[in-house]
């Protein structure tokens, strides 16, 4: 619509001018908007805080126990890969007959490591760590067999490959049993990975409720400002202008919540990181609980932003257009 | 400026708001559109506004035709119209400044800018001075100029308004008449709606009569008669 330049009301006042470009304007006003949305949080602290704090705890839940979980795996980390074979030989040999055996093994070049545990030290590392001392000296004759530990080559340590070199060495014969110690770090990985999947679950399932949470709270705010959307909608405002101060007060509670879970798991990490040293300690480890890395930290605040906005978003979209005139 | 052609308006209800109304308003022009309530005086004004689509005929604003204007295009059309309502339509939760300001936001216009044109709107209506006031503390007949301040301080080519002066004496009325000439001999085509046949009496404008949604044109000399 042509408009009547130079002949509107009030010619001569301030007229060298027209609307920025709709691209310098649409700046303006989402720098205007970002500011001033966050000003309307503060100027209602404690509602906002509420709904902050709820989606704070929702992420928090997920993302620490997301940490823990990693903090296991750098636990077992040390034994992963760390397929170990051990070899029982038979009774009637000698400690002199399992170092031979010892020797040619080494050569093998599927056999990284290789450590013999004679019968005496076998019966000496038993006395000590089983607390049955005294009941062993009354036996004659130690036994217990010597044992050949073995580690693998890195190359030569996939399962398939495991499972034939255990195979191979069983059919030597000097040795009565040929173990693999991979069983147990097979079950702790398992389990994991159902942690790993439950985290996913509750995950979902809390992601939806902050959804929830924030587009009722916008869903609120539109319905209390809905007077004010009908006027503005009159004087020319587009949708996405009226959309706009809403979005980024989805925005500031994603962020905030983001920053307030961070806080969370950051305290409750410390609080347990003292405990779990003791812990580990006792274990004979230096393992200190780890806090969130650079990546966790980067993913919780993707997430509590992309669901604030998404949770705006969809408010603003299923109540906005309700409001006439269009 | 504004044509309607045989124009229809039947409500989803089924009453007829308007039935075959035809006229022409110039630019530059100023009329008043005056009928008892019901009569179609807001239907009309609606369709002008873009709230309500016409069921027949046409309503063109400036050649565009109202019917075929896409959603989108609605907001830009709205910040050529001047709009001022009978009861002000003014946001209580800011001041007087920041209320005449929200069109000037709205289109985007640099801070600078608002400030300038926000006063030289509020001086047309003389209320510079109460700039920082919130609305709720003025008169009403103080709201009724920060609400006529908002509607021209973008200076579109056409105002509109509905019952300006319902709620206000005569004094005050004959006042804010005043103001729309003023703006109308700067060249802004101005449109009233209102049912005050003594204050119409006293200006020598176009009369735009409806009865029961039928439109008949009329002079100062008719309702005299």
């Amino acid at each position: 619509m042509n408009r009547l330049a130079g002949n509107g009301p009030q010619r001569g006042a301030a007229d060298a001018s027209r609307p920025a470009s709709r691209l310098t304007a649409y700046f303006i006003n989402h720098a205007q908007v970002f500011v001033s949305s966050l000003g309307k949080l503060y100027r209602a602290p404690l509602s906002n805080l509420m709904t902050v704090v709820v989606i704070g705890i929702a992420l928090a839940f997920p993302m620490g126990m997301t940490v823990l979980l990693q903090n296991m795996q750098i636990v077992s980390g040390g034994w992963n890969g760390a397929t170990q074979i051990s070899l029982f030989t038979r009774l009637d040999v000698n400690d002199e007959q399992a170092a031979e055996l010892g020797q040619r093994l080494r050569l093998m070049k599927e056999i990284e490591s290789l450590h013999v545990l004679s019968r005496n030290e076998a019966m000496n590392e038993f006395r000590s760590l089983s607390g049955f001392g005294e009941a062993l000296d009354v036996l004659e004759d130690n036994p217990l067999p010597a044992v050949l530990i073995i580690r693998p080559t890195p190359e030569f340590s996939t399962p398939d490959q495991v499972a034939i070199l255990v195979e191979q060495l069983r059919d030597l014969p000097e040795i009565d049993i040929a173990q693999l110690d991979l069983q147990w770090v097979k079950r702790l990985y398992t389990m994991m990975e159902i942690g790993e999947r439950g985290i996913l679950v509750i995950a979902a399932l809390l992601a939806l409720a902050v959804l929830l949470t924030v587009g009722n709270t916008i869903r609120l705010d539109i319905q209390s400002r809905r007077d004010e959307i009908v006027i503005i909608k009159l004087i020319g405002a587009t949708n996405a202008f009226i959309r706009r101060p809403f979005l980024y007060t989805g925005f500031w509670y994603g962020l905030l919540g983001g920053i307030i879970s961070w806080i969370m798991i950051e305290i409750s990490l410390g609080l347990l990181s003292g405990p779990v040293q003791q812990l580990a300690g006792l274990y004979g480890s230096s393992f200190v609980l780890s806090s969130m890395n650079m990546l966790n930290t980067l993913i919780l605040f993707a997430c509590s932003l992309l669901l604030g906005l998404l949770g705006s978003w969809i408010a603003v979209s299923r109540h906005l257009n309700e409001i006439e005139p269009a | 400026m504004i044509r309607f052609q045989n124009l229809f308006k039947r409500y989803a209800g089924g009453q007829d708001a308007l039935s075959d109304v035809c006229f022409d308003l110039d630019f530059g022009e100023m009329a008043f559109l005056t009928g008892h309530s019901g009569a179609g005086k807001s239907t009309l004004l609606k369709i002008i506004s873009l709230i309500e689509k016409p069921t027949r005929g046409q309503a063109l604003l400036n050649n565009i035709n109202l019917s075929r204007v896409s959603k989108r295009r609605i907001p830009y059309i709205r910040r050529d119209i001047g709009i001022i309502f009978q009861d002000h339509q003014l946001l209580f939760d800011r001041t007087v400044f920041d209320n005449v300001a929200l069109p000037l936001i709205i289109a985007g216009y640099r801070h600078q800018e608002v400030g300038s044109r926000v006063r030289a709107a509020l001086d047309k209506v003389g209320l510079l001075k109460k700039e920082k006031h919130n609305p709720v503390t003025l008169s009403g007949g103080e709201q009724q100029r920060v609400g006529i301040a908002r509607a021209v301080v973008n200076k579109p080519p056409l105002l509109l308004a509905d019952e300006p002066t319902g709620n206000l004496d005569p004094e005050l009325s004959w006042e804010i008449m005043q103001l729309f000439e003023n703006f109308n001999q700067v060249g802004v085509t101005v449109m009233i709606a209102t049912h005050d046949i003594g204050l119409i009496k006293r200006m020598d404008h176009r009369i735009l009569t409806l009865t029961q949604g039928s439109m008949s044109e009329c002079t100062v000399e008719d309702l005299h008669a």
